[in-house]
């Protein structure tokens, strides 16, 4: 089987328009395979490129040359060439995206927004429901804000609310983007455990965890990312 | 490999251009929209979002280039070769326009209920009582008193008569809706409900929706893809995020103040 995450020489800058045309080396070259069932942490100092690299290999920054292949319907696609629709795609079946920030449209209740994915992915209503319940039970999110929009959630709900979204699909492909962050060690240790369980099911993950502690209990690899970097960007 | 190759686009454009004497409306804008898409067009006034979305809806013909419309799933038609009625019983059926002033898309002189009524009984509607509870429920989506059913739209606030507009359009279950700024006067509370309506019908009913809008929050939020215009001209177009986090253009850096924020 081929892995599921196949990056291949991949080159980024920002050009500053700006600021006169500036532009901001960020990768040179980076290449990494990631397979099913592998969980790989992001390693190097703050600021080196860690989300950057996350965002790549999400769409949402343009790689300027290079592959970034990610396994979607028994076949494969390259990020950087496939067109938005395409990634669309990708983002809806195989690729699963748990950044730092809560992004919702407000007065959206807690437990929709948990669910949304895998009704996205056609699951009926109440088996997303069922699941999304689930992991906020487990997350700790007390049963009566689910009703709730999380906009007024303290930093940490939110981020597990993010987190549940995220892992409410079995997505093949994961990315998470420091998902234990401000989490208090109770909520940490739940959040390294669902890790875990989607690496066992076969996800393969890209990760940044700011605590070794962490990596050492949900992440089979380390990646450092230093060697291709141009040391400007976060 | 996707279904990318297979399956045909609700609504394409190419080349569409619209001259005004000697001043440029739009220039060059081609792009497809699929079902189940929202494709925010951002710039600044003047830009000529507008110009487009007039273009593309029919209400315009550009000077140049074609849209086409795959109706009834019989494939792409060009709007230009279609015949007046069918453009128009499309508009009453397919279409939605939310205009960006509530008085270009209501009829100021019947009630709440008459407005909202009057586009299902262009599809058909006739029984009167479906028709007014049906009425009623919209009002309620869109947050209106359900004992303003039998006022004047005269008699509503502005943000009012917005939503009783978005309403009107979106009851005969549109597929393709072109939305002009709608919620710009709009309370915050109700302008997320709405939102969420609209993100709603795009998940469940496979809608499609061109949105023209300054704010860069609600393109976010709402839309999957991204065009920025200037000048009449396309500078760039992309995936929502990624016209927002990794601008390319100078003139798309400009417009998210291009804080490289990573």
């Amino acid at each position: 089987m081929t892995a599921p995450i196949r990056v291949s020489d991949v080159t980024k800058k920002f050009t500053l328009h700006m600021q006169g045309g500036v532009e901001l080396p960020v990768f040179d070259g980076v290449s990494m395979t990631v397979k099913a069932g592998q969980a790989i942490a992001l390693t190097g100092p703050s600021g080196a490129g860690k989300s950057s690299l996350l965002r790549l290999l999400y769409g949402t920054y343009k790689a300027d040359s290079g592959c970034i292949h990610i396994g979607h319907k028994d076949d494969a696609v390259d990020i950087v060439t496939a067109s938005p629709r395409q990634i669309l795609d990708v983002r809806r079946y195989s690729l699963g995206y748990v950044s730092q920030f809560l992004r919702v449209i407000p007065r959206v209740p807690t437990l929709e927004i948990v669910a949304e994915p895998m009704m996205q992915l056609g699951a009926a209503p109440e088996k997303a429901r069922h699941r999304a319940r689930e992991l906020l039970k487990r997350l700790r999110i007390p049963e009566n804000l689910w009703g709730l929009s999380p906009v007024t959630f303290s930093g940490g709900e939110q981020q597990r609310v993010n987190i549940a979204r995220g892992l409410c699909p079995d997505y093949p492909v994961l990315l998470l983007d420091e998902p234990t962050a401000s989490l208090d060690a109770e909520n940490r240790g739940t959040v390294l455990e669902l890790i875990n369980e989607a690496r066992e099911k076969g996800s393969a993950i890209v990760s940044i965890f700011h605590a070794k502690a962490d990596r050492d209990i949900a992440c089979t690899d380390e990646f450092d990312i230093q060697p291709f970097t141009g040391g400007v960007c976060g | 490999m996707l279904h990318d190759d297979l399956s045909c686009p609700l609504l394409r454009a190419r080349s569409v251009t619209k001259i005004y004497g000697d001043h440029v409306g739009c220039l060059g804008v081609s792009f497809d929209l699929w079902p189940g898409e929202v494709l925010a067009i951002v710039g600044e006034s003047g830009s000529g979002k507008s110009t487009l979305l007039s273009c593309l809806s029919g209400a315009m013909e550009p000077s140049e280039g074609e849209v086409f419309y795959n109706a009834d799933a019989t494939g792409l038609t060009d709007l230009a070769g279609m015949p007046e009625p069918q453009l128009r019983a499309l508009a009453r059926t397919d279409w939605a326009f939310v205009h960006q002033n509530p008085r270009d898309g209501l009829r100021m002189s019947v009630s709440a209920g008459a407005n909202i009524g009057e586009r299902l009984m262009a599809n058909g509607a006739r029984h009167y009582s479906n028709i007014r509870t049906t009425a009623e429920t919209w009002l309620e989506k869109v947050e209106i008193d359900t004992s303003r059913l039998d006022d004047l739209p005269e008699t509503f606030s502005g943000g009012m008569q917005q939503r009783l507009q978005i309403a009107r359009n979106l009851v005969t279950g549109p597929r393709l809706v072109f939305m002009d700024e709608p919620p710009g006067g709009l309370d915050v509370s109700v302008q997320a409900r709405l939102l969420d309506l609209v993100r709603k019908l795009v998940a469940d009913h496979e809608l499609a929706v061109v949105i023209v809008t300054h704010d860069l929050a609600v393109a976010r939020l709402l839309a999957s893809r991204l065009m920025v215009m200037q000048a009449g001209r396309v500078v760039e177009t992309g995936l929502a995020d990624q016209v927002l986090d990794d601008p390319q253009a100078p003139y798309s850096q400009l417009l998210v103040s291009s804080v490289l924020q990573v």
